[in-house]
C-alpha cells in the first residue's frame, strides 16, 4: 500500500502536561492512509505520551486528534478507540502469559467483545482459519499450543504483533518493536512490518537508527514534545537541529 | 487435570452426602453404620462454607478481585432465609404473636417493618436470597470497577463494606434482631427443622447446590469469557487496548459470585439454626480467603477442598485444643503462602506435571505471581 494523500490520523496542536512538565507541546502530526511512519527522538521527547493520547489512555489538555474523516479520538476511551481500528503494541511485550499462543490470538481476533457473546462463543472455522493465517505470518505455527509465558522475548514480540494483526486495525502503533532483539530477529521484524504495511498504516516508535534506516520510510523527529524535523532518514540525520539534539549534549 | 479433578470432586461431594444421608436414615441408632444427626449438620455446614470459598475463588482466582468482604454476601443470603424462618414460627414464639417475631414484641414494636413483608412466602424469600446479595454486588461493583479501583484498594473497601454491614445489623432499630440476630426457628417449607429427615434433606440440598455452582463456575472459566477474565486478571490495560471493557467482565463474575455466596448463606442458616451480625465480621471473610489459598487459588475444586479441610481442622482443634486454633490457622496461612503457592491442589498438579513432560494445551490457568 502506498501513500494516498488522504489523512488517516491528524494530531492538531496537542499539548499534555504532567504536574507542570510539558510532555507534549503543541504537537502536530499527519499520517496518511497507507503510510508507514517512523517516529524517533531522545528519551523524554514525548513518543510514548503521543501513543497514549492517540489510544485514549491520556487525555490532552489542548488540541485535537482526528482519525479518518472526522472522528475526534479525545472524546473516546481505550476500548472504543480500539474498536475503531487502532491497534497498539507496547514497548515491553505484553501478551497474556497464562494463555496459549492460540488463545492469545483468539482473544485478539476482531469480533464481538461483549460478555454476553464471549460467554457462549464457540470457535468458528472462520476464526480458526484467520488464526492459522496470522500464525503463519508471525512464524509461530509450530508453537500454537505453547503457553505464551514460556516463549522467548523475540517470540513474544511477534506474538504481540500477531495479536495486532488478528485485531485487523487500520492503523498500527508499534512502540520499539526491536528492543532486545538479535540482529536476525530485527531483520525479520523489519520484513514483517513492511509486509503489514502493504494493507495497513503503521506508526513505529524506535530508538534503533539502523532499524529505521532499514525500514526506509518517512521519519519524524520529536524533541521536548514537538516536531523538530521531518523527512527522509538522510534529510533528518543531516539536519543541524537534529544533530545538536542527539549529539550536542 | 482440571476436568478430572472437577469430576472427582462432584462424585465425592454427591456420593459422600448420599452415604451420610443413608447412614443417618437407614442404619438403626447404635449400629456401626449409623451417622448421628449432628454430623449431618456439621458436614452440611462445611458444604455451605465450600460454596462461599468457590464464589470467592471465582472472583479472586480468575478475575484478580481479592474480596475481603465476601462473607457479607453469604450473611445477607443467610438473613433473607432467616427472615423467612422467623415468619414461619408464628404463634409458637415466646410471646405467641402471630405476626411479629419475638424480638420485635420485646422491643415493643406494634407492626411489622415494611421490609419484613413478603418473607412469609417461601418463593419471595428465595427470590430475596438471590436478589439482595446480587444487587448489592451490582451497585458496589459498578461503582468500584467503573472508577478502576483495583488491587489492595478494592480489598480495603470490600472490608469496609462488610464492617459497615456488621455495625448496621448490630443496631436493634435496624429490625434484624440486633446482637442476637435471628434464631429459635421451627419449620422450613412446612417441615420440622429439628427432624432428622429435614436435616438430611438440607445436607443433600447443600451438596446438590455446591455441585451445580461448581459446574456453573467451570462453564464460566472455561468459556471464551473465562479466557478474557484471566487476561483481565493479569494484564488489564492490555485488554482495553484490544477493545474489551474489563469492568463489564469483572462486574458479571462479581455478581454471579455474590449470588453463589448468598445461596450458601441461605442453606447455612437452617443447618446451624441461627444468623447474627457476627457473620459479617471481617475475620470471617479473611478466613474464607485462607480456605481458598490453602486449597489452591484459581482452581475452583481447590477452594472446595480448602474450605472442607480447614473447617474440618477447625472443628477438631477447637474441640481438642481450643486455645491454639487461631495460632494454627495463622501458621497454616503462612506455611501455605511460603511453601504451597498453588495450595494443596498444586501438590497434585506438580506431581502430574513431573510425570508427563508434555504440557496439556490450554489448561494452565494458575495466577501468574
Amino acid at each position: 500500500m502506498t501513500r494516498t494523500g488522504a489523512p488517516l490520523l491528524y494530531l492538531d496542536n496537542v499539548s499534555v502536561s504532567f504536574d507542570g512538565f510539558k510532555a507534549l507541546n503543541a504537537l502536530s502530526l499527519l499520517v496518511e492512509k497507507g503510510e508507514m511512519r517512523a517516529v524517533i527522538g531522545p528519551n523524554g521527547a514525548g513518543k510514548t505520551t503521543m501513543m497514549d493520547v492517540i489510544t485514549g489512555k491520556t487525555r490532552p489538555d489542548e488540541g485535537q486528534v482526528v482519525f479518518g474523516e472526522k472522528t475526534d479520538l479525545t472524546k473516546l476511551d481505550e476500548p472504543a478507540i480500539a474498536a475503531l481500528g487502532i491497534g497498539r503494541k507496547f514497548q515491553k511485550p505484553t501478551v497474556f502469559e497464562p494463555l496459549s499462543v492460540w488463545d492469545n490470538l483468539l482473544l485478539a481476533l476482531a469480533g464481538d467483545r461483549r460478555p454476553r457473546f464471549t460467554l457462549w462463543a464457540r470457535e468458528s472455522t472462520d476464526e480458526q482459519d484467520r488464526i492459522e493465517q496470522v500464525l503463519e505470518t508471525i512464524r509461530l505455527t509450530e508453537l500454537r499450543h505453547r503457553i505464551a509465558g514460556g516463549l522467548s522475548h523475540g517470540q513474544k514480540q511477534w506474538l504481540e504483533i500477531g495479536m495486532l494483526l488478528a485485531q485487523d486495525p487500520q492503523l498500527l502503533l508499534v512502540d520499539e518493536p526491536v528492543a532486545g532483539m538479535t540482529d536476525a530477529e530485527t531483520e525479520q521484524t523489519a520484513d514483517l512490518l513492511r509486509d503489514i504495511n502493504r494493507t495497513r498504516s503503521v506508526v513505529v516508535v524506535e530508538h534503533d537508527m539502523a532499524f529505521v534506516r532499514a525500514l526506509g520510510v518517512r521519519v519524524t523527529v520529536l524533541h521536548e514534545g514537538s516536531v523538530l524535523s521531518e523527512g527522509t532518514i538522510d534529510h533528518v540525520s543531516n539536519d543541524p537541529k537534529v544533530i545538536e539534539v542527539y549529539l550536542g549534549r | 487435570m482440571n476436568r478430572t479433578a472437577t469430576l472427582i470432586c462432584l462424585v465425592l461431594v454427591l456420593g459422600g452426602a448420599l452415604l451420610l444421608a443413608a447412614g443417618n436414615q437407614l442404619a438403626a441408632p447404635g449400629s456401626t453404620f449409623h451417622v448421628p444427626t449432628y454430623v449431618i449438620s456439621l458436614v452440611g455446614k462445611y458444604l455451605c462454607y465450600a460454596m462461599l470459598a468457590l464464589a470467592l475463588d471465582l472472583v479472586w482466582g480468575y478475575a484478580g478481585i481479592l474480596s475481603l468482604g465476601h462473607a457479607a454476601f453469604f450473611a445477607l443470603g443467610g438473613y433473607a432465609m432467616g427472615m423467612y424462618l422467623m415468619r414461619q414460627i408464628g404463634t409458637r414464639g415466646m410471646y405467641g404473636n402471630a405476626i411479629l417475631p419475638d424480638f420485635m414484641v420485646f422491643l415493643n414494636w406494634k407492626e411489622l417493618p415494611w421490609y419484613w413483608h413478603g418473607f412469609d412466602n417461601p418463593g419471595f424469600a428465595i427470590l430475596m436470597v438471590l436478589l439482595v446479595p446480587g444487587l448489592l454486588a451490582l451497585v458496589f461493583g459498578w461503582l468500584a470497577f467503573r472508577s478502576r479501583v483495583s488491587g489492595v484498594y478494592l480489598s480495603i473497601i470490600t472490608q469496609a463494606l462488610t464492617f459497615a454491614l456488621l455495625l448496621a445489623f448490630f443496631r436493634n432499630d435496624m429490625g434484624f434482631g440486633g446482637n442476637n440476630g435471628l434464631t429459635d426457628f421451627k419449620d422450613i417449607f412446612g417441615y420440622r427443622l429439628q427432624a432428622d429427615s429435614t436435616r438430611t434433606a438440607l445436607l443433600i440440598a447443600s451438596a446438590v447446590f455446591l455441585c451445580l455452582m461448581l459446574l456453573v463456575a467451570r462453564f464460566i472459566v472455561t468459556s471464551r469469557f473465562g479466557k478474557v477474565l484471566i487476561a483481565v486478571r493479569d494484564t488489564e490495560a492490555r485488554t482495553r487496548f484490544l477493545g474489551y471493557r474489563p469492568e463489564r467482565y469483572k462486574l458479571f463474575v462479581f455478581v454471579v459470585s455474590a449470588i453463589m455466596a448468598g445461596i450458601g448463606g441461605a442453606l447455612y442458616v437452617p443447618q446451624v439454626g441461627i444468623i447474627n451480625p457476627s457473620e459479617f465480621s471481617p475475620a470471617n471473610s479473611i478466613e474464607a480467603v485462607i480456605w481458598v489459598a490453602v486449597g489452591g487459588r484459581g482452581t475452583l475444586v481447590g477452594a472446595i477442598l480448602g474450605a472442607i479441610l480447614v473447617n474440618g481442622g477447625k472443628t477438631f482443634f477447637t474441640g481438642a485444643l481450643p486455645e491454639i486454633w487461631l495460632f494454627a490457622l495463622g501458621a497454616l496461612f503462612i506455611l501455605v503462602t511460603l511453601f504451597l503457592p498453588h495450595g494443596v491442589l498444586g501438590l497434585f498438579r506438580r506431581r502430574e506435571k513431573a510425570r508427563s513432560t508434555k504440557p496439556a494445551q490450554g489448561t494452565v490457568t494458575e495466577p501468574a505471581e
